[in-house]
């Protein structure tokens, strides 16, 4: 590929000349040529439209049909398929267990990402050592997590398990709801705390050494002193991990729960995207595995909407 | 109000070689305005951080009025800081960033309201009250910092650099500011700064400093006339002053091959370094021979550059007179500075003053 650019530069050459003459002496980029700027955006266009654009239509466009389970055609069926995902005690109590699983899981990730952060921020011997090992957690890829979950989780071997069998917690991840609950969210979490360490880390170490110095003189009472001088200044760093963590638990524990519940999806807690999963590729129920999508998607956009619009105004002080 | 004294003061940072701050010993009254002046990294502001409580001490004690406060947080300190960056709360205004202090030191509502408006009328930030720092000018930001430690009302105000990040005419106006407001409200001040004029110009007594350790102290113009050593001479006064290689014999100085008789006994004897400020030298008819290097032309004064007998030079003269290639320079004999040229240290003259005049060799 390099050798062919470099035998026929001429035309390359040209083209890319023709696109960068007469700088302006505004800022921004002017280009003489209309197309020049599709062409840029070409690459990424393709992937957002291939990736996103075009499954999202597929998906709205098949929640308004009922397939045929063999493929042998579908029916129009209006709004039958959001109807019956609504009305459904299943589905709703699903989506309360997810609701319920996407606070619990952001807010302990963002709290214990936040107090790691805190407290790294104050390690001063070992420094680099100790962040290491905090953010190499985050390399482990979320299926791997889950399988460690599992282990950790195990009947017979897991470590948790015997701990919490010396306060006479008999635990059963994979039978008992709740204790797979649990289990799912300790691991989503444990998966999900260097990400956010990482950032809330590099957001303290953003915060001058000056205006930390000036509120110790300012204020006696550490705790105070963080939460009224320290803690606003990563306001910035700690919505945008909000969005993130936000998705992230209603998305990408995926992985983790499909571990943990593996076929035995019925009486075990699971999240709105695996019930989509579940109803779409196993029950091949396309039509309702779309709808629900859908809602999904809905209520993704929703959510972030509101965050922009009320939270991004307060949090940004330049 | 209080006095701070500093006694047998060292510092060593963690992993350091060397202290960088040796046996500082300082005693400042109560009221009196003390600028810490040295060049970068003589340890200025590791002596102003410790005695504000961000930097621990090694060894030694400070007393802030009758307290020792080595192991006194800084906020029990009763000291107001004011940083070079402002160090402002970004996310609070201007009201908030001064009254922080106070909240959270429990003053009465209505009092914290009457110490931020006085402040705000003070500075004349009354304007800008309402407004985030990230709203405000450079020298506004500078105010609203000042503000934050007038309001205290602390036992000290401590200031590292506040004004090396504004433009040099605002400075001159802080510069006047702050001297008007710390007369005003007579608090003890600790001063640091590596900008010459500004020392000279605010402090009631300077502190020069010198690889962690202190040169001299005293009013300005005490060290401007009276240099304890080389390096304060060199330090204080623009342009520098002149250090030549000299040779003392009894009454007469040595410089090269040419002779000055000072027409009176002479501090010292054999190789010493020979002061001599740029504006004592005067041209004349006889007298040392200088040849013109080249001219900085300044406005209301000329700065001519050249050499005395191979020696660098620097000398002050009217911009009206002109120019020459080659002058002849004489010096009164009171206003030579001589040093012990291996320590650096000051010689005293036996005190008779007579006029010198320079006697060509
Ligand atoms: N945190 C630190 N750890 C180790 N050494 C330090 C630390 N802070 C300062 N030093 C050293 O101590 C010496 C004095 O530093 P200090 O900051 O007091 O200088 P300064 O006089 O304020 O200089 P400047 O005019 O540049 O601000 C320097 O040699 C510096 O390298
Ligand atoms: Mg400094």
């Amino acid at each position: 590929m390099t050798n062919a650019a470099q035998t026929s530069p001429g035309p390359i050459r040209r083209w890319i000349a023709r696109a960068t003459v007469r700088p302006e002496p505004a800022k921004r980029v002017q280009f003489d040529r209309p197309l020049l700027p599709w062409l840029f955006l070409a690459p990424q266009l393709a992937v957002i439209f291939v990736f996103f654009y075009w499954p999202s239509a597929q998906a709205i466009s098949s929640s308004f049909y009922i397939e045929d389970p063999f493929g042998f055609g579908a029916t129009f069926v209006g709004f039958d398929n959001y109807t019956d995902a609504l009305g459904s005690a299943e589905y709703r109590h699903i989506a309360s267990f997810t609701a319920i699983f996407t606070v619990l899981v952001t807010a302990f990730s963002l709290g214990l990402g936040l107090l790691l952060a805190v407290k790294a921020d104050q390690v001063i011997r070992a420094r680099s050592t100790y962040r290491t090992a905090m953010i190499s957690v985050y390399a482990i890829a979320p299926p791997v997590a889950g399988l460690i979950g599992m282990m950790l989780f195990d009947q017979h071997i897991g470590p948790f398990v015997k701990l919490a069998a010396w306060f006479g917690w008999e635990m059963k991840v994979g039978l008992n709801y709740f204790d797979t609950a649990f289990a799912m969210i300790l691991v989503s979490v444990w998966k999900q705390v260097p990400y956010n360490f990482i950032f809330i880390l590099s957001g303290l170490q953003g915060i001058p050494q000056s205006v930390r110095e000036a509120a110790l003189i300012d204020c006696k009472n550490g705790a105070r002193r963080f939460f009224t001088a320290i803690l606003p200044l990563l306001a910035p760093t700690a919505f945008f991990l909000l969005i993130i963590n936000i998705t992230y638990a209603l998305f990408d524990t995926f992985a983790v729960i499909d571990v943990m519940v593996k076929d035995k999806a019925a009486n075990n807690p699971i999240t709105l995207v695996y019930k989509v999963y579940v109803d779409g590729f196993r029950g091949n129920d396309i039509g309702g595995s779309s709808a629900q999508s859908v809602i999904l998607m809905l209520v993704v956009l929703v959510l972030t909407l509101v965050q922009f619009r009320w939270l991004e105004r307060r949090v940004h002080y330049g | 109000m209080a006095a701070i004294t500093i006694t047998n003061v060292s510092k060593t940072y963690p992993g350091a070689a060397a202290p960088s701050i040796s046996d500082i010993n300082l005693t400042i009254q109560d009221g009196e305005f003390i600028v810490l002046v040295g060049p970068s990294g003589c340890g200025k502001s590791t002596l102003l951080r410790m005695v504000a409580g961000l930097e621990e001490i090694t060894v030694g004690e400070v007393k802030i009025g009758d307290r020792v406060v080595n192991n006194v947080d800084p906020a029990d300190r009763d000291i107001a800081m004011v940083f070079q960056n402002y160090a402002l709360y970004p996310h609070m205004s201007v009201r908030e960033n001064m009254a922080y202090g106070l909240k959270n030191r429990k003053t009465p509502k209505a009092e914290i309201e009457a110490r931020v408006a006085e402040a705000a009328r003070m500075l004349e930030l009354g304007p800008y009250l309402d407004r985030k720092p990230r709203a405000l000018s450079g020298g506004q930001r500078q105010r609203v910092a000042m503000g934050r430690a007038v309001v205290r009302q602390p036992a000290a105000f401590l200031f590292d650099e506040p004004l090396s990040n504004l433009d040099a005419k605002l400075r001159v106006s802080m510069r006047g500011e702050i001297r008007r407001l710390q007369k005003r409200l007579a608090t003890t001040s600790l001063y640091v700064t590596h900008d010459q004029l500004e020392a000279m110009t605010l402090a009631d007594r300077l502190v020069v400093l010198n690889a962690g350790r202190i040169e001299q102290v005293g009013a300005p113009l005490e060290i401007y006339h009276r240099p304890a050593t080389t390096f304060v001479a060199s330090f204080i006064g623009a342009p520098a002053m002149n250090l030549l290689d000299a040779e003392v014999d009894g009454s007469r100085l040595r410089i090269g091959s040419h002779v000055i008789d000072a027409r009176r006994n002479m501090a010292g004897q054999g190789a010493i370094t020979l002061g001599i400020r740029a504006e004592d030298l005067h041209p004349s008819a006889t007298g040392l021979p200088f040849k013109v290097d080249f001219v900085e032309e300044l406005g209301a004064q000329r700065l001519v550059h050249g050499l005395i007998d191979g020696q660098a030079l620097v000398l002050i003269l009217d911009p009206h007179l002109p120019l020459q290639d080659e002058l002849r320079l004489s010096v009164n004999s009171d206003k030579l500075h001589l040093f012990d040229i291996l320590s650096g240290r000051r010689l005293e003259h036996p005190q008779t003053a007579a006029n010198g005049i320079p006697v060509p060799a």
